[in-house]
């Protein structure tokens, strides 16, 4: 049998088109996806953008800086004597994320270690299910937990006065920014290379040596960027600091004192405020801070994995 | 087949524009704007006068018991709200500008309850004692300067529990205990909602608060509230609340420009039906006792 004159050509010149087509599906496939990542940056500067936007006339018209850094009188709806100081709104903050990193750094790395070196298989698969089911809890639940459950345990363990405290939205948070933690921290725990355990076992290491001498010092610009992406986690979290810290107007002693954080100010005040009003401009700076703190420390995270890799 | 699509859909268009444009037209629009703190239950007014009446339509609007009668005045509204009463020269500017006299309805009242945790003796609360634990200069910190000694509550610190600035129970509150040249002080607890006050209280021996009357639950103790030092206190029940015996209420009224007629005349009086007044208990407000609801009662605006 031999094929009909045309048909060789035909098959030849289908071929061709569908070279033609594909490298036509590639070009749009690769723009697409260019499009996607320049999305983000753009995303990024425009919220950055709008937010600005709304604090940029108080900020440069009135606003008095000192005041905002400096005093913790935090009356913006005062009928007599308005006056905006977020001092005990940043140091809130910064307490409720400082004590929830003590309780989950040890725990989040703490348990990326046994999860990446001394499990295998399924304990291994069940154990990282778990810690990241703790990531799919809605904050809102966080929150309720703290004002319904933590806040009698606190009064009682404690006696303190009050049970909604910064070490109440602390545990709530560490519990939070656990499973990022975790994930990266395993993350860059396995990228150490298996060479350098089995050349510490080699020289009749114990397993908790080859942790401690051997894999933390290797990891640890990755461990170091899984603590500072779960800072940036806690930072940034609204609503369960909102109902377990109290949402008080106080510079925190302690961790048995109500404090109100940054987030949540905005949360609970931006809804009803009068549209390009000086409360609602005083909001807004609030976020450009909050944005400028978040920025800073996923910047340095980010740093300190570049950093890592380069190695 | 495109074509046929096409045609579908132009008509499906043309048969909602249709039904849209008579709905609107049948169906009257009552404008109703004014007072925040009455926002919430005029807009469960709306949704369940919606049952009663489909024929008519309902849009709530907040922004203040002033923005409220200010739309009165202009004549760009049917019923404003408003948690205070109007004032003569209000009622003057709307005679000005529209030629009818303003009407009141009284449509509810709004009652603070001075809360406590359920062991706490407190026999009574004057508002000098709410203001020295409340304002900024004020200086009770602990119950022992209220002369009560709180059993559980460590260290006999009182722990304020409050609402965020924005609310209209924290503007009340304000202005009751503290008039318009004071701030609260700081530090208190900013609840988020009326039932939170009330949640926290009820779980902290220290803690007082203040929220709606209809908030109240059996694990709390309500205060007996006296307006000043020497005063006899006063529970507060629908009853007192109504009748202004109790001292933080306020009556919560609804304007018109001349007796309303037709669709909002039926809807007032729905209002203050039994019917209306479910709702005013069910969202924390104190409702209107039982012999002012049928009858319709309405004060004309002569000044």
């Amino acid at each position: 049998m031999t094929n009909p004159p045309g048909a060789s050509g035909r098959l030849a010149k289908r071929a061709v088109l569908r070279a033609r087509l594909g490298r036509a599906q590639e070009l749009v496939i690769e723009a697409v996806i260019r499009l996607c990542g320049v999305s983000a940056v753009v995303f990024v500067f425009a919220i950055f953008f709008f937010v600005l936007r709304e604090a940029l006339p108080l900020l440069f018209g009135g606003l008095d800086l000192g005041q905002f850094f400096g005093s913790m009188e935090w009356y913006p709806d005062s009928l007599s004597n308005r006056r905006y100081g977020a001092l005990a709104l940043i140091l809130g903050t910064l307490a409720v994320t400082g004590l929830a990193m003590v309780f989950a750094i040890p725990l989040g790395l703490g348990a990326a270690i046994p999860i990446s070196e001394f499990s295998r298989g399924r304990t291994k698969e069940a154990l990282k299910i778990v810690v990241e089911l703790l990531a799919a809890i809605p904050s809102v639940v966080w929150g309720f937990i703290g004002l319904m459950i933590l806040n009698p345990v606190i009064i009682d363990l404690f006696d303190a006065p009050i049970g909604l405290t910064v070490l109440n939205g602390a545990i709530l948070l560490a519990l939070m920014s656990v499973p990022i933690m975790v994930s990266i921290g395993e993350d860059a725990l396995k990228a150490v290379p298996d060479t350098y355990r089995e050349a510490a076992e080699a020289m009749g290491a114990t397993r908790w040596q080859v942790v401690r001498r051997v894999l933390l010092p290797a990891a640890r610009n990755g461990l170091l960027a899984a603590v500072l992406l779960g800072v940036g986690r806690a930072v940034g979290e609204t609503m369960a600091v909102l109902m377990a810290t109290g949402h008080a107007v106080t510079i925190p002693t302690g961790p048995l004192d109500s404090v109100r954080t940054i987030t949540a100010t905005i949360a609970a005040e931006l809804g009803e405020t009068a549209r390009g009003s000086d409360h609602y401009r005083v909001l807004f700076v609030l976020g450009t801070l909050l944005f400028a703190i978040t920025f800073v420390v996923n910047l340095t995270a980010d740093l300190v994995i570049r950093g890592f890799r380069r190695r | 087949m495109t074509r046929r699509i096409l045609a579908l859909v132009v008509a499906a268009l043309g048969i909602a524009c249709a039904c849209g444009r008579r709905d609107e037209a049948a169906r009257p629009m009552i404008q109703n704007k004014g007072s925040d703190t009455m926002v919430n239950l005029a807009q469960a007014w709306a949704e369940e006068y919606r049952e009663v009446d489909p024929d008519v339509a309902i849009a709530v609007t907040g922004g203040g018991s002033g923005t409220g009668i200010a739309s009165i005045i202009n004549g760009t509204v049917d019923v404003a709200n408003a948690s205070r009463e109007i004032k003569p020269e209000e009622k003057e500017a709307a005679r000005k500008s529209t030629g009818k006299d303003v009407v009141e309805h009284v449509v509810a009242f709004d009652a603070l309850a001075i809360y406590v945790h359920a062991a706490n003796p407190i026999p009574s609360i004057s508002r000098g004692q709410l203001a020295c634990v409340y304002a900024e200069t004020g200086g009770c910190t602990k119950w022992t300067d209220l002369g009560v000694e709180v059993p559980g509550c460590s260290k006999q610190k009182i722990v304020r529990v409050g609402r965020q600035n924005n609310s209209g129970t924290y503007a009340y509150f304000r202005e009751w205990v503290l008039g318009t040249r004071q701030d609260f002080k700081l530090g208190s607890l900013d609840m988020q909602g009326s039932k939170d006050v009330v949640d926290v209280v009820e779980r902290t021996p220290c803690a007082i608060g203040y929220s709606g009357m209809g908030y109240r639950t059996p694990g709390v103790r309500v205060a007996c509230v006296a307006g000043e030092e020497g005063d006899p206190c006063v529970e507060p029940t629908a009853e007192t609340a109504a009748t202004g015996k109790y001292p933080i209420s306020r009556g919560l009224y609804m304007y018109t420009l001349g007796e309303p007629t037709g669709a909002v005349a039926r809807f007032l009086a729905w209002v203050r039906s039994d019917a209306g007044q479910a709702s005013v208990a069910r969202l924390g407000y104190a409702p209107l006792p039982p012999e002012r609801r049928t009858a319709p009662e309405r004060r004309t605006g002569a000044p």
